[in-house]
């Protein structure tokens, strides 16, 4: 079921218990620190794990970095699964280089995202 | 882009926006955040905060990321703790290479480490610890290398630089903001003392009680209205407070004289503007010209005033604006030995005197400000209230007003084609 967050200026909406939180432009601090908040908040509405979109961000700075740690941290904190889409070439090398996908998974696009999260739902847990 | 390099310009990148975010403006707790996120966002550490140290070895957090902030609640800085940071190196300020127990790192070790802190630093500013950055590990896992230690070394140097500068910032203006309390209240002592001393003034005239202070706010009235600021405009009201001021070293029997005064006891009072001079000059007012103003206020266009015969352009502006009040007042109010003249006496003798006795130009500026209250433009009625209720009632008034004011204005034109 597709549900729309209306009344925030983060734009996401839920397919199943996954939340898909669209990244914009991280360099506004304000806007990332929302869309930390908008993961907490979907995570503690039950979702289960989340997908960020990158297909609006053109640039990741440090600030933005700064933010994604910390949605991955809640995520973690929580059991949620975490996968980027749509990252491009150069944001991608930077996450490498800084460790960030020792910690997310990486997808071409939201469908192949919610493709990999399913993947992650059906597997069985290793002890 | 090779990794090392992606990896400078993501940190140049950083030490950019930090520089920029620490020599604005903004607010002082986005400032922080902001400066505190471009540092994890450098060398992607997982955690942070930064934290001002307070009066009693307090800690108060300032900015915080992954973190609970009441954490901070737990920990205190000691002097010894401050002592070992001005001479450790940054390596010491690893939470597993603390040794002794006497240091922050050392106390609260096990803590931190159970929070996920793996770095304290100080934050220095001019010998003295005023903060600390307390940061998590590395994203990728990998230990800190020297140039890490080395960017972070830079980093928290302008945030702590920042955030110093700001409390100085706030100091000053909270200083300021003293100050001009101060200030204000000294200059309410002032004006209070001012207008003591203008009752004192009246109170030696039984016949003018309330003399000096109606001249105070007739000349504020002409002085606003001929555009004045507010200071110059407090300044000529405190002018026209004081204007008989030298009247205090006038026998009070002449002063008081129900009759007309002898030559003897005129020339006597004629020296109460110079003595109103000679007692106000040496007061460092906080407005200008007061003294002089006091001093000119019997001076006239024509040369026939006192005490120096100062002709037009030799007489103040202020002088020339206590002069018409003072005049007026005198026109309007009772006397001993007469009654008030009606208005339409008054304009006729303001009409008559511009440009022999009165400036032209303020006789106009107080009958446009006669004028704006009898039509209402306005509100608060402060003429009206100073000449009674029904002096100014008359239905003619506002004719004579508009009249006397286009002729001054004609005046004007004439004067100034003969210049």
């Amino acid at each position: 079921m597709d549900k729309a967050t209306s009344g925030s200026l983060v734009r996401s909406h839920c397919v199943g218990t996954t939340a898909v939180v669209y990244a914009s432009d991280y360099r506004n601090k304000l806007t990332g620190e929302k869309i930390e908040r908008e993961c907490r908040r979907q995570l503690d509405c039950g979702c289960r794990a989340l997908v960020i979109d990158f297909s609006d961000t053109k640039l990741v700075n440090s600030i933005g970095v700064s933010i994604l740690l910390g949605i991955i941290d809640v995520a973690e904190k929580s059991g949620a699964r975490i996968v980027f889409s749509e990252v491009n070439n150069q944001t991608v090398q930077l996450f490498e280089m800084l460790g960030l996908t020792r910690h997310v998974a990486l997808a071409k696009d939201e469908r192949e995202a919610l493709h990999t999260i399913s993947g992650f739902e059906t597997s069985p847990t290793v002890n | 882009m090779e990794p090392s390099t992606q990896k400078l310009v993501h940190t140049f990148g950083a030490l950019a926006d930090l520089g920029q975010e620490i020599a604005g403006r903004g607010d002082f707790t986005e400032m922080v955040r902001t400066s505190m996120h471009l540092l994890l966002g450098t060398l992607a550490l997982r955690r942070g905060a930064v934290v001002e140290c307070v009066a009693d070895d307090k800690l108060q957090c300032v900015a915080i990321w992954g973190l609970e902030p009441q954490i901070l609640t737990h920990f205190a800085i000691q002097q010894s703790d401050k002592d070992h940071f001005l001479t450790g190196e940054l390596s010491d300020f690893l939470i597993g290479s603390a040794t002794t127990p006497d240091t922050f790192a050392g106390r609260y070790g096990e803590r931190l480490r159970q929070e996920g802190i793996e770095l304290v630093l100080p934050m220095i500013v001019r010998e003295e610890v005023t903060g600390l950055v307390l940061l998590g590990g590395k994203a990728s896992g990998e230990e800190f290398s020297s140039d890490d230690f080395e960017t972070i070394r830079a980093m928290v140097r302008h945030i702590g630089v920042g955030i110093y500068t700001h409390r100085l910032l706030e100091q000053v203006a909270q200083r300021a903001e003293e100050n001009r309390r101060i200030y204000e209240e000294l200059r309410g002592i002032y004006r209070a003392t001012v207008r003591a001393f203008a009752a004192a003034i009246d109170i030696k005239d039984k016949y003018t009680q309330g003399h000096s202070e109606r001249v105070g706010k007739y000349s504020e009235i002409i002085a606003r209205e001929m555009g004045w600021n507010e200071d110059e405009v407090e300044g000529i009201q405190i002018a026209g407070y004081l204007h008989d001021i030298g009247k205090l070293v006038v026998d009070r029997d002449i002063i008081n004289a129900p009759y007309n005064i002898n030559a003897k006891e005129s020339s006597q009072l004629s020296r109460h503007p110079s003595a109103g001079y000679e007692i106000l000059a040496p007061i460092n007012h906080p407005y200008a010209d007061i003294p002089l103003m006091a001093k000119y206020h019997h001076e006239r266009l024509d040369g026939r005033g006192y005490p120096d015969g100062l002709v037009d352009e030799q007489i103040p502006l202020g002088a020339k604006i206590v002069s018409l009040a003072d005049s007026f007042d005198a026109m309007t109010t009772d006397r001993p030995y007469r009654r008030r003249r009606s208005f339409e006496d008054v304009v006729s003798d303001l009409r008559e005197n511009s440009g022999k006795q009165f400036d032209a130009k303020v006789v106009a500026a107080f009958a446009r400000a006669i004028l704006k209250e009898v039509n209402g433009v306005t509100k608060e009625r402060r003429i009206t209230k100073m000449l009674g209720k029904d002096y100014l009632e008359g239905e003619n008034v506002p004719t004579l007003l508009s009249d006397l004011i286009t002729d001054l204005s004609h005046k004007e034109a004439q004067k100034a084609q003969i210049n």
